[in-house]
């Protein structure tokens, strides 16, 4: 599943510019659902985070470092 | 954990950086870093609030003079070793308060969103601060005090993480207590108590409405009264004036806490301060400088928003200009920088971390 919105501000991801969402969100963590836009629980632990969609479920850091890792 | 309008805010906030002002010194008055040499670096006598105020207006050409002289005073008075600690939100979001900077008031539309964790995730988080060579450990939590369900939820929260066998101190920041929940507090064992100030006393009624500074005041006295160590800071950046920081600075010594945790204010989306301007890396190190020559045997530590603020190279001259402690991975609801790197920077700078046996 592709992101439809942005997990910083929930706005579309096709519109606007999110580069600077996009530089924020190194140092915070996801707040709304990228295939949703709701807003997600999250829980921030010193060495990482977990978040959770009532719709689409859990994502937390690991996963997303996973997602964004480069494959071979 | 405060001006009435964020654009009015950031205007004054601005306005006492500017150069002029950091001049305005009588002439033939002996010279500010002179003094503190003498009074500050051989007598450990902390600066006077129109001398941090001095320090405060020092111009930037003078600033490595400055952070240079913070870190002989730190050196000398609190010693080389850093102590390194780790915290976790064990319940986040939806305070009643209304302290303007955070996303965790539930007043402002922000984003984040009420949470809780669990015993074993607080057990990890625990373990994680552990495993990074932390000292210690600080639970937190998003409230005005702490009630039945909360104070239940920490000392189930430390019963486990000493039964998990993890060697590390623990510390608490629960908002306002009763005499009773200090009591409480004392016999969990926990050590250290963080209740932040915030802010100058006359700034705070801008920062915040629903309590006041005096009482958060009256829980710093009986935290200290009951035993435990006191931990008290606060934010920069939040529309003070130079002046009030400068009071800030005087008055956490007259509390003469433990600890004082320094932030820069990060903006948060929803919060009447997401427009405010980040503290720029000068301002945020002369500040860090002048606080450490206001209080020359207090363990100074870097918290939220050095990384926004400061950047990698601006936290290492905050190390060399006057800090002696930090806060290690993740803070409450923002991200710091890996764990692993502000280590990294501290064996490069050939500071040794606090050891637990040192600290008991
Ligand atoms: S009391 Fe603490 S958690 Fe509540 S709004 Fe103020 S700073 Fe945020």
């Amino acid at each position: 599943m592709s992101d439809s919105f942005c997990a910083w501000c929930g706005g579309a991801a096709a519109e606007g510019d999110h580069a600077a969402c996009q530089r924020r969100r190194v140092l915070e963590p996801p707040r709304y659902c990228p295939h949703c836009a709701r807003r997600m629980v999250v829980q921030v632990t010193p060495a990482g985070w977990t978040a959770r969609c009532s719709a689409h479920g859990a994502s937390s850091s690991d996963s997303d470092r996973a997602a964004s890792a480069p494959t071979a | 954990m405060r001006q009435t309008t964020a654009p009015t805010a950031r205007r004054q906030g601005r306005t006492v950086t500017a150069a002029a002002e950091r001049t305005a010194v009588e002439p033939g008055a002996p010279d500010i870093l002179t003094v503190a040499r003498e009074q500050v670096l051989e007598r450990g006598e902390g600066l006077t609030e129109p001398q941090v105020l001095e320090v405060l207006r020092l111009p930037d050409d003078r600033l490595e003079e400055l952070l240079q002289l913070a870190h002989e005073v730190r050196m000398r008075w609190c010693g080389p070793e850093v102590e390194v600690e780790g915290i976790v939100s064990v319940k986040t979001g939806g305070c009643p308060e209304d302290c303007h900077f955070c996303s965790q008031s539930g007043r402002f539309p922000s984003p984040v969103r009420s949470a809780w964790l669990d015993i074993p995730g607080l057990v990890e988080a625990a373990r994680q601060t552990a495993a990074t060579g932390a000292t210690e450990f600080c639970i937190v939590a998003a409230v005005r005090g702490p009630d039945r369900r909360l104070l239940s939820q920490v000392k189930a929260g430390i019963e486990a993480i000493r039964a998990a066998g993890i060697d590390i101190q623990i510390a608490c920041s629960l908002g306002m207590l009763t005499q009773e929940q200090v009591d409480e507090l004392v016999a969990m064992g926990v050590h250290r108590y963080n209740h932040n100030l915030e802010t100058a006393r006359s700034h705070f009624p801008a920062v915040v409405t629903t309590h006041s500074w005096e009482e958060r005041w009256e829980t710093l006295r009986m935290v200290r009264e009951a035993g435990m160590e006191v931990c008290c800071g606060g934010i920069i950046g939040m529309g003070e004036t130079v002046e009030q920081r400068a009071e800030f600075a005087v008055q956490l010594a007259e509390l003469d806490p433990h600890e004082v945790p320094m932030n820069f204010l990060i903006p948060q989306p929803g919060t009447p301060y997401e427009d405010f301007e980040v503290v720029e890396g000068a301002e945020a190190l002369r500040t860090v400088a002048a606080f450490r020559l206001a209080m020359p045997r207090t363990m100074l530590r870097f918290a939220g928003g050095r990384e926004l603020t400061l950047g990698d190279l601006g936290a290492e001259k905050g190390m060399l200009g006057g800090i002696n402690a930090i806060i290690v991975g993740n803070y409450l609801t923002n991200l710091g920088r890996p764990a692993q790197q502000d280590l990294d920077m501290l064996r490069d700078l050939r500071m040794p971390i606090k050891a637990l046996s040192e600290t008991l």
